[in-house]
């Protein structure tokens, strides 16, 4: 073989494997932005989003000295891990509340007793409910954001057809619910044409269950309670309430059909008599079809209290942040009274200006949220939107959660499976339940280890 | 004439790897493999590596967070205790034993319409084509759009013949056959390589065929058929395999992001438990097990394949 060829084919080798290494070390560098000075704040899952959002992030911007890298999208599970992975992580992450506590246990968040003691962030100004969702084994690991209070959305053109009163469709006498509910709702030729009560199942599940007086999971996080007597009759009555129309698959086929978010939504067309409903559907409904005639009712458990299923978003700071400190601050900048105040009032004049309703925000900061109620918000005019605002204030300190779980995630689908499980009609509340208590407390048991 | 029978032994690996060693004082053996290397290294790093990992952790309980252990067969004896690895295999099966047949003849029966559509051919076999192109996460929502069992296309069609049409999308038993129909959608594929394999086929067969008197159903079965075995055999092991790892439109349809209320256990593929198990509980070294039983599953299925295919496909040239 010529000198020349195995020279040549050499330096191809060469350079293939140069090309190797070089593209290795290219993806594992740092990005950009990881260039720039260091006292650069990472943030992720966050985003530029709508005014509430923008008006708060610039604030906390320039809380932390105005160098912030803050890219578009949401929290996604497999982009952190590989931040995880490669320990290129964040310094600060907003992500579902419920999903914290499972990383928290896992070591990937940091606890912040440190940041709250050292820029003194006053804790009481938070729900205590919220805080509890996102405390893990006695510590702190994330601050609070948005709330979801769920109240009841009843359409009175439908009511009043159905010949029944408001009244009837209170959460507290399910006999009566039932009544009405079947009352309310239409079919026509094996179709449903109209719901009566949507129970909202799977997803507030543990709503019912609350109502019946039970928890799905220990205060601690590690005992599931999913086949309690009380937690197999809410499943049992939420599913009899989908059951009225024929079955799961007439009712949410019909429910696929709504136009949710438009000015044909399904209380404009009286295709719902009443659901229980998170809180930013009024500003939905106010906006689209401010002319329907709703009455926003509490969720009342079976003696009569009010109970509200709340849920949300947070920030934690994961473990090998560069800057903890600047997170610390973004973090208590970003949930402060005077961020929320600010930014409610950027929302209200914005709303203003294209003569659509200001319907509050609605935040894992009490003090804020009351606040806005009394120094921004105002009457639209609209008793049934005004209503359902005052009772979405008011009804904050009946707000539970899910408690922080190791196994957080597992512990959802255990329960989500089983209530798809009785919707699909092959189980009985009874056998799906107990199978998921079977799947959550092994979850649990394992990741509590 | 005496045969001329091999009289010599076969060569040992010894006097193979010398004989192979010898081929590189040739030049142009350099100048091969130096072509090949850049496939060597991406195969390397991208397949064999990965896989390689993927076969140690799953002896493992990595979870990218937390420190990882040695469990030795723990995750392989956990998944055959696990009553949702059966129920997904058993899927992934099911969707695979519907779907494959039903892929491989509409796809031979558009290809042979378009064999015989002429000068338009072009024109239909771009419009068959298209679907293809469709992003699998688009289709996965026009599939709950069309299927949709109040006002669904699909039930109103079956309305016109007097078919009351099932409620595809949230009744376990139709959950599965739904998806198959919808998977046909994008059957513009394996169109294309029948449509080839056919104009392959010498005219001068059917020619002779019909001279001996074979009509049409005769010519197709024992003249088209054999000619395009080999093109029927490599997509029924192309699609086998896409059908058993099926994972987007059964994600996107019934698990992604928002879609907590279409969930359905009738739709828990093997691809999307085993992502539940990787990315949303973080069981890696489980789902890294979960993977390899797949591998497994598809290995002994390519293998009876193939060994069922040695007698009906037909290659030409071979003895």
């Amino acid at each position: 073989m010529h000198v020349r060829w195995k020279r040549l084919s050499l330096v191809a080798v060469a350079a293939c494997c140069l090309a190797v290494v070089a593209t290795s070390f290219a993806s594992a560098a740092p990005t950009s932005g990881a260039f720039a000075t260091a006292t650069q704040l990472e943030v992720y899952g966050f985003g530029p989003g709508d005014e509430i959002a923008n008006t708060r992030a610039d604030l906390a911007t320039a809380a932390v000295g105005g160098n912030v890298d803050n890219p578009r999208g949401g929290f996604n599970d497999q982009q952190f891990l590989a931040s995880l992975a490669s320990g290129d992580v964040p310094d600060v992450v907003y992500l579902d509340r419920a999903k914290v506590a499972e990383y928290a246990a896992k070591g990937a968040f940091q606890p912040l007793t440190q940041c709250v003691t050292g820029q003194k962030i006053d804790l009481k100004q938070y729900q205590a409910s919220t805080l509890k969702e996102i405390t893990y084994k006695g510590k702190l690991y994330g601050i609070p954001e948005f709330t979801n209070p769920r109240t009841v959305i009843v359409d009175n053109h439908v009511v009043a057809d159905a010949g029944l009163k408001v009244s009837d469709l209170s959460t507290k006498n399910w006999g009566r619910l039932a009544f009405a509910n079947r009352k309310m709702l239409q079919t026509s030729g094996g179709k449903v044409t109209r719901i009566g009560f949507d129970p909202k199942l799977p997803e507030f599940f543990p709503l019912w269950v609350k109502a019946n007086g039970a928890d799905i999971l220990s205060k601690n996080g590690l005992k599931a309670q999913l086949n309690t007597k009380k937690a197999v009759a809410a499943l049992t009555f939420a599913y009899s309430l989908i059951r009225a129309h024929g079955g799961w698959g007439p009712f949410k086929s019909f429910r696929d059909t709504w136009d949710f978010f438009g000015a044909g939504n399904q209380v404009a067309k009286d295709q719902i008599g009443a659901w229980p409903m998170e809180s930013f559907y009024y500003s939905t409904l106010a906006q689209n079809s401010p002319n329907v005639s709703i009455t926003a009712m509490p969720f009342l458990n079976r003696k009569g209290g009010a109970i509200d299923y709340i849920s949300g978003n947070a920030w934690a700071i994961p473990k090998g942040a560069k800057n903890p400190d600047l997170a610390c601050t973004w973090m208590k900048t970003m949930t402060s009274t005077a961020a929320w105040v600010k930014a409610a009032k950027v929302r209200f004049d914005a709303q203003k200006l294209k003569n659509r309703p200001f319907t509050g925000i609605y935040t894992a900061n009490v003090v804020a949220d009351r606040k806005v109620y009394e120094d921004v918000y105002q009457k639209m005019g609209n008793p049934q939107f005004d209503n359902a605002v005052s009772l979405l204030v008011n009804q904050r300190k009946y707000g539970f959660t899910i408690p922080a779980s190791p196994a957080g995630a597992e512990f959802q689908q255990a329960w989500m499976d089983a209530v798809n499980r009785v919707l699909a009609g092959s189980q009985t509340p009874k056998q799906a339940l107990d199978q998921a208590q079977k799947e959550a407390q092994t979850a649990i048991d394992k990741a509590a280890k | 004439m005496a045969s001329i029978a091999p009289t010599a032994q076969k060569p040992g690996p010894l006097t193979r790897a010398r004989f192979w060693a010898s081929g590189f004082k040739e030049r142009d053996t350099w100048v091969a493999y130096g072509f090949l290397l850049p496939w060597f290294i991406g195969f390397t790093v991208f397949i064999a590596g990965p896989m390689i990992a993927s076969l140690v952790l799953s002896f493992t309980d990595y979870s990218v967070i937390q420190a990882t252990n040695w469990v030795g067969t723990q995750n392989y004896h956990d998944l055959i205790h696990d009553p949702k690895v059966s129920k997904a295999m058993m899927n992934s099966l099911v969707f695979t034993l519907m779907s494959v047949p039903l892929e491989i003849v509409t796809a031979l029966v558009l290809a042979l319409v378009l064999l015989r559509v002429g000068r338009m051919a072009g024109f239909f076999r771009t419009i068959f084509y298209l679907p293809k192109m469709t992003p699998p996460v688009a289709v996965a929502i026009l599939y709950l759009l069309l299927f949709n069992g109040s006002v669904g296309i699909v039930n109103r069609v079956l309305g016109w013949v007097g078919i009351t049409g099932p409620f595809w999308t949230t009744d376990p038993t139709w959950v599965k056959p739904g998806l198959v129909l919808m998977s046909s959608w994008a059957v513009g594929g394996t169109m294309v390589i029948y449509l080839a394999a056919l104009r392959g086929v010498p005219q001068h067969l059917y020619e002779a065929a019909a001279m001996d008197g074979a009509g049409a159903w005769r010519r197709f079965r024992d003249v088209t058929l054999p000619m395009i075995s080999p093109a029927l055999f490599f997509t029924f092991i192309i699609l086998t395999i896409a059908g058993l790892t099926e994972f987007t439109k059964a994600y996107t349809a019934f698990f992604g992001a928002g879609t907590k209320t279409n969930e359905t256990e009738a739709a828990l593929f093997y691809a999307v438990y085993l992502f539940r198990q990787s990315f949303e509980f973080f069981h890696f070294g489980y789902a890294s097990s979960l993977a390899w039983l797949l591998f497994v599953v598809i290995l002994v299925i390519t293998f009876i394949q193939v060994r069922v295919s040695k007698r009906f496909v037909f290659y030409q040239g071979e003895r």
